[in-house]
């Protein structure tokens, strides 16, 4: 029976069956229209942010969690001193993700009889920096030193032996809050998923108050002022950065092959690589002429594609359901925004389409290592 | 004199001429003095005097920015006990630490660092997090969001410039796989795209000695150079740079109008 289950775990955490779940679930969630915020009270999923559903959602993570602890396999990457983080950084996400959203569920609900936001006193209820923020301030700052402190007596740091250059690990990880990107490698090449995407990321996170343009909900929780900009927030933060980190620390062996969470890290677990160029695709398979030299000629499929998909949707859109958008932030804002749109959805695409035709690239032109 | 009745401790350290020249208002009893307390000290004038009644809400705030720098202080702190130990070559490094832990009695100043470090990634990101939720990012803040921003990818730096310095395997190995996306930079890195356009003749312009992963690890693999730059990097350089920006973000959030409040 346990065993039963641990399997299905192993199945379902496969990123191409994980998160392919997590993509459906996500918008039935965190609805981010109309359409799927009918379904989401139809499915009953708003009462995931009432105290029950937090309840039973902290339960089913603690169940894992401890099914994993008592697992040989999984427990061994679960009590990982340098893992705790990561044991905290699922459990304080969940919690304030439940606590967010309760927030605005309640002002929400609120708002709809008509009535003033839990956080509005109104302008003349003030209270005394001191003692009524200091004391605040200073419990916080007492709890914190004594987790530190508990946490450091009760866990020693982790020396590993000394550096030896000639003897690298397998796998060899970067620090935990890079897994996302280290992730991504297995997807592109360092040059898009090492500079270019964690570049874009801050762009875009720094961009955020200039190109969102809706003025309601500042200063309170809410969800349905703001849906769509909540829904891409968190797809990106929970999915595309929580998940992936949770993915690589946890089901990444040796030689950054996938593993369940109950399986075991095998060196000898030999994963055949048959992923193939698009350009392949197009000339030998389809074709049938062999590759033609020049690589300009070579890739011109991919980068039509990879042309059409920056250049196409920005103006079908803008001419169709985005109208009012590019009307209220102009050109070059709208523009940023569906560049930034089109290079998150990228990530996911480009998975797809290494699970379900092995595509390797899109454009290959490694004599000048510009590989998409 | 007659009314001069039972003064406790307390209130006799609170009259006291010591007392009263470092803290001008006295105990902070009354209304004024509390007000006074707060604007007199240097610590405290970072807050305004009086809040919005939302603003002390554990619910709302989450207290995430206070500890993200708390965190910041707490590692400063534990930071500068550990340089008295650490010799950041690569002679030392790994030796050093070894003495750390066992040498040093009661020493969990490591382990404070390592862990506070881990901690402070987490409470910036919920704190960014909360500000998000909150729609608080949006204007008149939208600049100090930015700021923010800049300051999550320094303490993501700084964590990872100190990820190096225990030198053992975890360490030289992370640090590898970093640094080895740095060649992929593009124009930048002499694995990147564009690199081999920059070249006169024959001569490439970057190239393995010349590129951004040379200039960042101080030589072509992780060794002496990249450990010293990461040193500096890690105890002067990048702090220097989150302080000045910790004080635009603290000066902003005062003149953008305090925490933000139900619009």
């Amino acid at each position: 029976m346990l065993d039963g289950i641990k399997a299905f775990l192993d199945i379902l955490s496969k990123p191409q069956i994980s998160f392919t779940l997590i993509i459906f679930i996500f918008p039935f969630v965190i609805p981010p229209t109309m359409w799927f915020e009918k379904w989401h009270r139809k499915l009953g999923l708003h009462l995931l942010w009432t105290r029950k559903g937090g309840l039973y959602m902290f339960a089913f993570i603690t169940i894992i969690l401890l099914l994993g602890f008592f697992d040989e396999n999984f427990g061994k990457i679960l009590g990982k001193p340098d893992n705790v983080p990561i044991i905290i950084l699922i459990y304080s996400v969940f919690f304030f993700l439940w606590l967010s959203m309760s927030s605005a569920y309640k002002n929400d609900e609120r708002m709809a009889r008509g009535e003033k936001v839990e956080e509005d006193y109104g302008p003349d209820e003030k209270v005394l920096v001191w003692p009524d923020l200091v004391y605040i301030e200073m419990i916080a700052l007492i709890l914190m030193t004594v987790f530190l402190l508990v946490w450091s007596i009760g866990l020693p740091a982790p020396l590993e032996e000394a550096a030896n250059p000639s003897l690298s690990p397998n796998p060899a990880k970067a620090p935990w809050y890079f897994l996302g990107l280290q992730e991504m490698l297995v997807y592109f090449d360092p040059w898009l998923a090492g500079v270019i995407f964690p570049t874009l990321i801050i762009v875009g996170l720094m961009a955020l108050p200039y190109v969102d343009d809706n003025p309601k909900a500042s200063g309170y929780y809410s969800f349905a002022n703001r849906r769509a900009s909540i829904f891409i927030f968190l797809f990106g933060f929970l999915t595309l950065w929580v998940f992936l980190i949770v993915v690589g620390t946890f089901f990444r062996g040796p030689n950054w092959n996938f593993f369940g969470p109950f399986e075991e890290w095998s060196v000898a677990k030999v994963v055949p690589l048959t992923n193939v160029n698009l350009s392949e695709y197009v000339w030998v398979k389809m074709l049938r002429i062999g590759l033609p030299s020049h690589p300009l000629v070579r890739e011109v499929v991919g980068i039509v594609i990879v042309v059409l998909y920056f250049g196409l949707p920005p103006v079908i859109l803008a001419r169709g359901k985005l109208r009012g958008l590019v009307e209220r932030l102009g050109a070059t804002r709208y523009a940023l925004v569906i560049f930034l749109a089109l290079s998150m959805m990228a990530l996911p695409i480009k998975m797809y389409l290494r699970w379900t035709i092995n595509l390797k690239y899109i454009i290959a032109i490694p004599e000048s290592f510009f590989n998409i | 004199m007659a009314d001069k009745k039972k003064t406790g401790l307390l209130a006799s350290i609170g009259d006291s001429q010591i007392w009263k020249s470092i803290f001008r208002t006295g105990v902070p009893v009354t209304r004024r003095q509390r007000m006074m307390g707060v604007l007199n000290s240097v610590f405290l004038h970072l807050h305004p005097v009086r809040l919005p009644k939302h603003a002390v809400k554990l619910k709302y705030t989450w207290c995430m920015g206070g500890l993200s720098f708390f965190l910041f202080l707490v590692l400063t702190i534990s930071g500068i006990l550990l340089m008295f130990y650490y010799r950041p070559t690569v002679e030392y490094a790994y030796t050093d630490i070894m003495d750390l832990s066992e040498q040093v009695p009661l020493g969990i100043m490591r382990e404070i660092h390592r862990w506070g470090a881990h901690a402070m990634v987490i409470a910036v990101w919920l704190h960014m997090f909360r500000v998000f939720m909150t729609g608080s990012y949006k204007p008149p803040r939208e600049f100090n969001w930015a700021v923010g921003v800049i300051m999550l990818f320094l303490t993501l730096l700084l964590s990872f410039t100190g990820y190096l310095l225990p030198w053992d395997q975890l360490a030289i190995w992370a640090i590898t796989v970093g640094a080895n996306m740095a060649r992929a930079t593009p124009f930048l890195g002499h694995e990147g795209p564009g690199a081999s356009l920059l070249a006169i003749g024959d001569i490439n312009l970057v190239s393995m000695t010349s590129d951004i992963r040379f200039a960042l690890l101080g030589g072509r693999f992780v060794g002496e150079g990249a450990l010293l730059r990461f040193y500096v990097l890690h105890c002067v350089g990048l702090p220097f740079i989150i302080a000045i920006l910790m004080a635009v973000h603290f000066w902003r959030v005062r003149k953008d109008g305090g925490i933000s409040t139900p619009v």
